[in-house]
């Protein structure tokens, strides 16, 4: 289980979260939606320890994520797993290099890395692309690579920050769907996203945030479009 | 094992920088070990020499055995020496044909006759030596006086010289080395932040991250350290008849040299390659230590 208690974060003087509370069960899948610059990016980057809280606790199931010691966040890491927008793909090596990376890290043998990987591959569809290098990909292949690198490892949480933001709507169903079978096998899954469609059709508990603070939190929740947002969208 | 292999593919991956490391080291190595063994045979040297009669007291042919003995007993009598050793003109042959026993043309032209007889003085304490001076002095028949002070304190005097000049050259080098194995490994890692804002995010520990650029440094070293290794070999070899005829009477060295696969040659040959192979992968390693230290901050 995951907890934010009144969990504040302050950029200078700017509240990128304000008094942030919420909690979020085993095996769920959440949307963090909201406009750019509500604190999404924050919410997920608190999680992995990439940043610390300026105020209150942040836990996942016992470990008191804010005051880990430097020497255990690579462990956190391994159980909160991310996957970017932007892939984060090293361009010197393989796809099957690639995924492969999540399992030398934590020291297992070259045969289990191989019939790991191979079946997460096989799950996001790879399996036939496993020599090919990122530059060789497709946008859609380059997220598939990036989920199975970050599910190989079998983390208990699986961080999306907007995964769909560089792919057509089409691809972007289909990782959707590699998520709802990873989140089927019991990972719990939060996705930052602005795809309004995805959100609306998959009807997931969905948290929104604007100016750092939960606006909304619903159990199966509708993209409210931000005023903002929507004026862009007429001009 | 895996930093080992990531550690010599970031090495492949950018030979020109790797060159230059390994060059450095390998000049730094080269000069730190020629002036290791220069300074260590001055040391053996220095103390052949210290061990030797402080006072050496050559007669002219002339002189008869009695006034040596005069003389000698003189010496005694003043209660400052610790040993008076006469030494005949048959015995300075003897002596001569056991130095020389290798070359037969030196030992052609030398006979008894042309050899003095001497007196090899040791002093209880050096600041006798000018008191016992005064007493050779007074002595008939005296051709030469040799003090081996003179030459101790010159051998002092240039075992000192190459102490601090390749000690300093040596100095700066290995902190030219460790400033240019720095600054290639901070590079490689500003090459590589991506992979290890990957590796940090995948779970690595920092250990893990670490591990390739500080072994990257020693590696540098071991191979700078290789090449001066077989440069300083094959000098050795080249230059081993010459040092043979020109050390091999110092016993501590003559000893070693005189026999390349004895014991006493293999262990002195493996301390001496093996410390410069842990000098070098010490300094690099040192270098990476410090660009890890520096860059790589998590």
């Amino acid at each position: 289980m995951i907890s934010f208690d009144r969990v504040t974060k302050l950029y200078g003087e700017t509240h990128a979260l304000s008094q942030v509370s919420v909690t979020i069960k085993d095996g769920e899948f959440v949307f963090l939606i909201g406009p750019s610059g509500a604190g999404k990016t924050t919410f997920l980057k608190l999680l992995t320890r990439e940043m610390v809280p300026t105020e209150g606790d942040i836990m996942l199931d016992d470990w008191k994520i804010n005051t880990l010691p430097d020497s255990s966040i690579h462990l956190l890491r391994r159980r909160v797993g991310v996957v970017f927008q932007d892939f984060k793909l090293l361009s010197d090596r393989t796809v099957f290099e690639n995924v492969a990376l999540a399992l030398e890290i934590i020291g297992k043998r070259e045969p289990e890395i191989t019939r790991d990987v191979d079946k997460v591959l096989e799950l996001v569809g790879l399996e036939n692309k496993k020599y090919l290098f990122p530059q060789q990909l497709s946008a859609g292949e380059m997220q598939r690579t990036s989920i199975a690198r970050t599910i190989v490892g079998g983390p208990k949480v699986l961080l999306a920050d907007e995964p769909t933001g560089n792919l057509d709507p089409e691809t972007s169903w289909e990782i959707l769907d590699i998520l709802q079978e990873i989140n089927d096998i019991g990972t719990t899954i939060i996705m930052a996203t602005h795809n309004a469609s995805i959100v609306n059709d998959l009807k997931k508990r969905t948290i929104t945030l604007e100016h750092g603070e939960i606006v909304s939190d619903e159990a199966r929740g509708r993209y409210h479009i931000h005023k903002k947002e929507h004026r862009t969208h007429k001009l | 094992m895996i930093s080992l292999t990531t550690a010599w593919r970031h090495m492949r991956r950018s030979p020109y920088q790797a060159m230059a490391a390994i060059l450095t080291m390998f000049l730094t190595l080269l000069l730190a070990g020629l002036f290791f063994l220069a300074s260590t045979a001055s040391f053996f040297v220095l103390k052949y020499f210290e061990g030797k009669p402080q006072i050496t007291v050559y007669f002219q042919d002339k002189t008869s055995e009695e006034s040596i003995h005069n003389l000698e007993n003189e010496l005694t009598a003043t209660g400052k020496t610790v040993s008076i050793k006469y030494i005949t003109k048959d015995e300075a042959l003897a002596l001569y044909r056991q130095q020389n026993k290798n070359d037969p043309l030196l030992l052609e032209m030398v006979t008894a006759d042309i050899l003095p007889a001497s007196l090899e003085v040791s002093a209880t304490d050096p600041n006798f030596l000018s008191d016992l001076e005064a007493v050779i002095k007074e002595s008939e028949g005296v051709e030469e006086v040799v003090y081996q002070r003179d030459v101790v304190e010159t051998l002092i005097s240039w075992t000192n010289a190459i102490r601090w000049v390749g000690g300093s050259l040596a100095g700066l080098l290995a902190v030219d080395s460790i400033l240019i194995v720095m600054t290639i490994i901070g590079m490689k890692i500003a090459i590589k932040k991506q992979e290890v804002e990957v590796l940090n995010l995948v779970g690595a520990s920092p250990w893990y991250i670490r591990a390739p650029f500080l072994l990257e440094g020693g590696l540098y070293g071991l191979f700078g350290a290789g090449i001066a290794s077989i440069i300083i070999g094959a000098l050795a070899l080249w230059m081993y008849p010459f040092l043979l005829t020109f050390l091999g009477v110092i016993p501590a060295i003559g000893s070693v040299l005189a026999a390349p696969t004895s014991a006493a040659f293999l262990i002195a040959a493996f301390i001496f390659f093996g410390g410069l192979a842990t000098t070098g992968f010490l300094l690099g390693s040192i270098g990476s230590l410090v660009a890890v230290g520096r860059y790589l901050k998590f």
